[in-house]
């Protein structure tokens, strides 16, 4: 164990010096290949243009590298795998879209992830919304947005345990050590199995998820909320508008930005929700989902790429859209700049 | 000031602002909350009552056997049999009794309780008991069974447990050999390549951005198929295990690179121009430049990817299960968290132990970095989508 953390720290000290290392020589050689002479203006110049040219690709160089190998092969290999057979050798056209659309457990797995889809982000923006408003008019708000705000940095394994233990069942006379069933018990109903119960339990993962992200939900719109220039609403008091008029007419539509990239944000992660569902229901009990089924079918039976690689792209598909929105705004603001 | 005075002074809609929070507050809280307190219980007292009576004490069932027949004394026309329920220093105090297990809370403590057979029995809240018969006693001692408040004991015995025999301890620091590499490298590299993407004129630049800003959302799905071809390939090519720290430091380097340029170019491409043009004036190369301007001036930026990277990378789960073996010596948190929710499925002593202790890092670096979270956050979300 302590050669392993040696060995860890020697890896951080020496990562860090190659790639300084790297970064450093590149620049020395490229000053040597093109030098600058002090008596040859020309010459000079053009050098210096050359490595004005070559400089922004050694510094880009590692990333690219990362980005190509990491990102962009593997989703043009992901979607030719598609139309490959389970060992991605022999090309059987369309048979793995075939597949999916007439398979009970991929149409269970997409009326989750839209049901998911449905509810996640609207519940995240909404609560966070809320408690955004609520905490901007308190003095110990920030106390209470730091509390809200903790659960995004437990892991979703961990979030699991946690409210596993609260879901906890124990079946006969036993006495009901899960908060939720030891609550419905007190007021007079019986304890329930609830990560089984057909279509509910999905709600009882999403709930999950809600508690992680409603603080991300909350810190944003938080932000956006203060600033709203104060004269804005100001004038509205003058004018008579009630609290909820100028939560509803004044304050939402301002930040309605705001809210989109929000929830957008939170839609992106839940089609990848994986880690919840692993470990809650292992998809059990008809709460599958995408990200599941693919890394199921990655493995199962030594493994199908090709069923897994078009799983892989509807996730994708769905997200495409986002990603070209997130482009042309990019694009616009370079534009601006 | 009277509670109404103060309420006045308050305001009704202010007291239900602040009521409203503290409900939400609390109930954002109580999930840990659970965790934590079952954790320091022990085994037995956490299937006997909710974690919430924790602090108040559980009532216990516990049997215990009265005193053998020989022990017995005459007095007058009865024989007696009297001691002390709790053997071996086990304390606490005697809620109820009982002689069946099925009904472990028949008889009150303190009071005579007729048991047929024309015995009578009374256990005393301290444990001590008069067992008396009409009649000879025969056979073995009495088997009682006893409803015991145990005072609130807390242990950290389960942690103690998970670190050692679960391995747990081992699975931390394969944690933070995975974590920490992974979420240093990535910042050289994104950090040198959003200096070029932001200060540097080259052609395909506006491109290679769009490339970027795209490449954030794409989800880790699509990546992990060739990924796993490929890192299988190169382990049978070369010989070596195609499962390694190297390997997963790179990926996850990888899968946070987007995110690191564009967050990183946000920052950097917002320093003041006068401060760069005035150091290339002065003859410093666009090396000397970044290490020595660009690098300390974006510290907040980097800040904000660090904990990012560090809290994406510790809590991972999918690529650690797909990149890493799952021996003693590779399986991290996470991973090691899952097994055992599917090993010791309703032991919760061992689950809520190793739970706190995969979430305590984040948590701590949570708190003590929360400014630098919540700005990469914004950086990331308000300025650009």
């Amino acid at each position: 164990m302590i050669s392993q953390i040696v060995s860890a720290v020697g890896v951080v000290i020496a990562g860090v010096f190659v790639c300084a290392l790297y970064y450093w020589l590149s620049d020395k050689i490229l000053q040597a290949v093109f030098p600058v002479p002090v008596d040859n203006v020309r010459a000079a110049s053009v050098n210096l243009n050359r490595r004005a040219m070559v400089r922004p690709w050694l510094f880009l160089g590692p990333a690219l590298i990362l980005l190509v190998v990491y990102l962009v092969y593997p989703v043009v290999a992901t979607f030719i795998l598609s139309f490959y057979d389970r060992s991605g050798g022999n090309f059987v056209g369309l048979a793995n879209y075939r597949w999916a659309l007439q398979d009970a457990q991929f149409r269970q797995s997409i009326f989750n992830n839209i049901l998911w889809l449905a509810v996640v982000p609207a519940a995240c923006t909404f609560f966070g919304l809320v408690i955004a408003v609520l905490t901007d008019r308190i003095w110990w708000g920030n106390i209470a947005k730091s509390l809200i705000f903790m659960p995004m940095a437990i892991s979703f394994v961990g979030a699991s345990v946690i409210w596993k233990f609260i879901y906890e069942y124990r079946g006969g006379t036993e006495t009901q050590i899960g908060l939720l069933n030891a609550i419905v018990q007190a007021i007079g109903g019986s304890p329930q199995v609830w990560i089984s119960l057909p279509f509910w339990n999905n709600f009882f993962l999403m709930a999950i998820l809600i508690w992680i992200q409603t603080g991300f939900a909350m810190v944003i719109l938080s932000a956006a909320l203060r600033g709203i220039p104060e004269e804005t609403i100001e004038a509205a008091v003058i004018d008579g508008a009630s609290g909820w008029q100028i939560f509803w007419k004044i304050m939402v539509p301002q930040i309605w930005g705001t809210i989109a990239v929000v929830w957008t944000t939170i839609t992106i992660l839940v089609l990848k929700v994986f880690d919840i569902v692993l470990t809650m229901t292992n998809g059990q009990w008809n709460t599958m989902v995408l990200a599941n089924l693919m890394f199921d079918w990655m493995f199962r039976g030594g493994g199908d790429s090709g069923r897994s690689a078009v799983i892989a792209l509807v996730i994708m598909a769905a997200v495409t859209p986002i990603m070209i929105w997130n482009i042309r705004q990019a694009n616009k603001e370079m534009g601006g700049h | 000031m009277s509670a109404a005075a103060s309420l006045r002074r308050i305001g009704l809609p202010r007291l239900i602002v602040h009521v409203s929070v503290l409900v939400i507050c609390i109930i954002w809280l109580i999930p840990t909350l659970g965790i934590l307190v079952t954790s320091f219980r022990e085994a037995g007292q956490i299937t006997a009552s909710g974690w919430w009576t924790a602090f108040t004490g559980a009532a216990e069932t516990s049997a215990a056997r009265l005193g053998e027949p020989s022990t017995a004394k005459q007095e007058g026309a009865n024989y007696v049999i009297s001691g002390s329920a709790f053997e071996g220093g086990k304390g606490g105090t005697v809620r109820a009794f009982g002689t069946r297990v099925a009904a472990p809370t028949e008889f009150t403590a303190g009071q005579p309780a007729d048991i047929g057979n024309g015995e009578t029995l009374t256990i005393n809240e301290d444990g001590s008991y008069t067992y008396s018969k009409n009649a000879p006693f025969e056979g073995r001692g009495k088997r009682v069974y006893l409803s015991v408040a145990t005072p609130p004991s807390f242990t950290t015995e389960n942690y103690r447990t998970v670190l050692t025999s679960q391995g747990i301890g081992q699975s931390f620091v394969n944690s933070l050999t995975v974590a920490v590499p992974a979420t240093i490298i990535p910042i050289l590299i994104a950090a040198f390549a959003a200096y070029a993407l932001s200060w540097m004129e080259f052609p395909g630049r506006a491109l290679i951005i769009a490339l970027v800003v795209g490449l954030i959302v794409v989800p880790l799905q699509m990546s992990l198929i060739p990924l796993l071809k490929m890192y299988n390939e190169i382990g049978n090519f070369f010989g070596v295990p195609s499962r390694s720290y190297a390997g997963i430091w790179l990926a996850h380097s990888a899968f946070g690179m987007p995110l690191a340029i564009y967050l990183l170019r946000n920052y950097i491409s917002g320093l003041p121009r006068e401060i760069i043009e005035s150091a290339r004036v002065d003859g410093a190369s666009d090396f000397e430049i970044f290490v020595k301007i660009i690098l300390p001036l974006s510290f907040p930026a980097l800040a904000s990817f660090s904990i990012f990277q560090f809290l994406w990378t510790w809590n991972d789960l999918l690529v650690a299960m797909v990149f890493l073996g799952t021996g003693k010596d590779q399986l991290v948190l996470t991973g090691a968290l899952n097994a055992l929710l599917g090993s010791m499925g309703g032991k919760w002593e061992i689950l809520t132990a190793s739970a706190f202790i995969t979430i305590v890092v984040p948590i701590i670096v949570f708190f003590a970095l929360q400014r630098y979270l919540v700005r990469g956050l914004l950086a990331g979300s308000v300025k650009g989508g």
